[in-house]
């Protein structure tokens, strides 16, 4: 029999049963009809990620410290502190991929206004070049200055969520906060950005100029969010702190009282958390880490053959790191939209089974007039392979209109998938085959006496 | 050599730890363009008969020479292609494919082996077959709307649309009235007369066998020939046919007979 002919036969076998052809691929139609609409979503929200971390600003490269490695025992990243803001100053001069660079001092610590308490997600102290990297805008007020960084002036910038829980409906603009007992007055409240792609709130955040984060508010290095605790420890009048200390020894000398008293402002060891930078476009980024590099072994005096005691990290590992977890994502989606597909693949098995034991007569009439077992063999697998892939046509169709309707109602991104389409075809098919042989096969194994026997 | 030729054909079944022996030793010999009913109880061996003439089953032991071809030990694809070319078949059950027009009906073995014509000229032949056993005026009819006759007229209609040597019916009026009957068993005489097509019809009844130029009798898996009456076995008349038939064969099926 040729190819058209069986098919011609297998759909006029089909045809007389039609409401049952319709319920067996209704497995079929909903895996492919999942598998279609993951995939769509899935290519949509991974370019709608790719779109989001340019616009958070692709050609952000950061610095941060490099680890110690104490006894063979890795303290982790950042806990050298080897960044200085002079850093951040050859960089900006010495680096000509580079667009802004800004230091970066980060501080957890309680915030009071009024009657009302606040432990922000995080104490930005930084430079007004922070805002043009980071590409964050000020909704009312305005920025703190290079000026104020350098005068250690006390004012900072707030984000919404810290507006909405201190301040509620009244306006911040002159307000004093206290952070760590440091009088702060709110000169700009940046506009709101939601939660990044992380899930992190970046409207809980209070910016303030590096110099005052750093000397003033956290003292040491950042970590206590209890206000009595970090005060504490930088007084040094409770003696609990002295017998269960939880800052880390100091790694520098500290200063005397006297030196103290000379030096209101310590020049000699400040160290930032970490240095963030913008290229000039993203296709300047490897050219710009490499920079950074240069000036900075130069400024950490390295010589040839001695490890980086930074790391330097552009977005694209970000990227890859955050794609990798969507494509994770639409993967184990995929793998449970495909687990439908193989029970609807049993169920065609069945309706299969039963159609075969229901039409044994005719089986036995088709051999009596001249069919092979292998004629019907194949004529029952192409019945079983239609019946997958007019199921995963309308699967697909089912899948894309699903998907259209999730970005019509919920708005989710939705990217068309042409290889999402044809592995449906294919999968369909193969479902077909697979789930379509033993029910052909047994139709194929009939004897045509018995078969015409049967009642 | 005649159209068809049996030598000494024996068939057991073998069951799961017996054997049951159907056919004790058949010979038989059929011209081209005979009209041959073959008779006997039910229990007689008949239908195995009829299974081995029709190439739908083997034989266990025995030699079959169907127009000049032996077909005793092919194998069934082989014999699926004997069937196709060779054999038409008409069963009491009429077997025809539900929800499918007379037309669809006829053609389906067309789709086996004719596959040179294509489905227009497929059905173009089927819709000859059908006009010539009067049912022009049903082409498109399915199944379910067709009478007992009609039904049994598409599938005499599917039984020749490959232009078979040998049409083998098997009680093609078991399950019509008497009236219907007589206009099949008609047209089996005048599908005899005018095509010399070969035809052999499994029967149990004698006004149907009556149609026939000659009646095959059948008792215990032997064939006994003669005026057989099915109720009585006094009447038997136990006459050797042909050359063959020996005393000793008889002597073993008798003492089989159960």
């Amino acid at each position: 029999m040729k190819l058209n002919k069986t098919i011609r036969v297998a759909l006029k076998a089909l045809r007389r049963n039609p409401m049952r052809a319709m319920l067996t691929t209704l497995g079929i139609v909903i895996g492919i009809g999942a598998v279609i609409a993951m995939m769509e979503i899935g290519a949509g929200s991974a370019a709608q990620l790719q779109e989001t971390i340019s616009s958070m600003g692709a050609n952000v490269v950061s610095v941060r410290p490099g680890s110690i490695t104490s006894g063979g025992v890795s303290q982790g990243s950042g806990t050298r502190p080897t960044l200085t803001p002079q850093d951040v100053e050859a960089l900006a001069t010495q680096c000509p991929s580079l667009l802004a660079v800004a230091p970066e001092v980060r501080a957890r610590t309680q915030i009071v206004y009024g009657n009302k308490n606040w432990v922000p997600d995080q104490i930005f102290g930084t430079t007004p070049d922070f805002l043009t990297i980071r590409g964050w805008d000020i909704a009312e007020g305005e920025a703190f200055t290079d000026r104020d960084v350098r005068n250690t002036a006390s004012v900072c910038l707030l984000g919404q969520t810290i507006v909405d829980e201190l301040f509620g409906d009244q306006s911040p603009i002159g307000q004093q906060i206290r952070a760590n007992n440091v009088p702060l007055r709110v000169v700009g409240v940046l506009t709101q950005r939601g939660a990044n792609m992380m899930g992190t709130d970046q409207d809980d955040v209070v910016i303030a100029p590096w110099t005052v984060v750093k000397y003033r508010i956290s003292g040491s290095r950042l970590t206590n969010t209890n206000q009595s605790a970090s005060s504490s420890s930088s007084s040094s009048s409770n003696t609990l702190s002295n017998l269960y200390p939880s800052d880390p020894p100091d790694l520098y000398p500290s200063q005397s009282s006297a030196q103290a008293e000379n030096n209101p402002m310590i020049v000699r060891f400040p160290q930032v958390d970490s240095i963030l930078a913008s290229a000039i476009s993203a296709d300047h980024i490897p050219a710009a880490m490499e920079e950074i590099r240069t000036v900075l072994r130069r400024q950490h005096g390295l010589g040839p053959g001695e490890e980086d005691d930074f790391e330097i990290q552009d977005m694209t590992e970000m990227t890859d790191t955050l794609s990798s977890t969507t494509t994770l994502m639409t993967n184990l989606l995929l793998s449970v939209a495909l687990i439908s597909l193989v029970v609807g693949g049993v169920g065609i098995m069945n309706i299969m089974l039963v159609s075969v034991t229901e039409r044994t007569r005719e089986i036995g009439l088709r051999m009596a007039v001249g069919a092979r077992g292998r004629d019907i063999l194949r004529q029952f697998i192409t019945e079983a392979i239609l019946l997958c892939v007019l199921g995963g046509a309308l699967g697909i169709l089912l899948g894309h209109g699903g998907a259209w309707l999730v970005k019509a109602v919920l708005g989710w991104p939705v990217e068309t998938s042409p290889t999402a389409i044809v592995a449906a075809v294919l999968v369909s098919a193969s479902v077909g085959i697979v789930f379509g042989f033993y029910p052909a096969w047994k139709a194929s194994r009939l004897d045509p006496i018995e078969a015409l026997r049967y009642e | 050599m005649d159209f068809i030729e049996l030598q000494d054909i024996r068939k057991t079944y073998h069951m799961t730890d017996i054997d049951v022996p159907v056919l004790h030793g058949i010979s038989l010999k059929i011209a081209k363009g005979e009209f041959v009913a073959l008779m006997g109880a039910s229990g007689s061996g008949k239908s195995t008969l009829m299974h081995i003439l029709g190439c739908l089953d083997h034989t266990t032991s025995g030699r079959y020479w169907l127009d000049g071809e032996e077909v005793s030990n092919i194998s069934a694809d082989r014999r699926a292609l004997v069937r196709n070319h060779k054999i038409g078949f008409v069963f009491q059950g009429f077997n025809l494919l539900a929800r499918t027009s007379a037309v669809e009906n006829v053609a389906m073995p067309l789709s086996y082996t004719a596959t040179h014509l294509s489905e227009r000229q497929a059905r173009q032949r089927a819709t000859e077959m059908l006009v010539r056993v009067g049912l022009s005026d049903r082409l498109y009819h399915e199944p379910s709307k067709l009478s007992g006759g009609q039904q049994q007229r598409v599938a005499i209609a599917r039984a020749l649309v490959n232009n078979p040597p040998l049409l083998l019916a098997d009680e093609p009026t078991g399950n019509l009235d008497s009236r219907t009957s007589e206009e099949i068993l008609h047209m089996f005489h005048e599908l005899n007369e005018s095509m010399g097509l070969t035809i052999v019809l499994v029967t149990h009844e004698l006004d149907v066998a009556r149609y026939a130029q000659r009646t095959v009798h059948m008792r215990d898996g032997l064939i006994v020939e003669g005026e057989y009456d099915g109720s009585s076995e006094t009447d038997d008349v136990h006459r050797a046919q042909d050359q063959t038939q020996s005393p000793a064969r008889s002597t073993t099926a008798e003492g089989q007979t159960s």
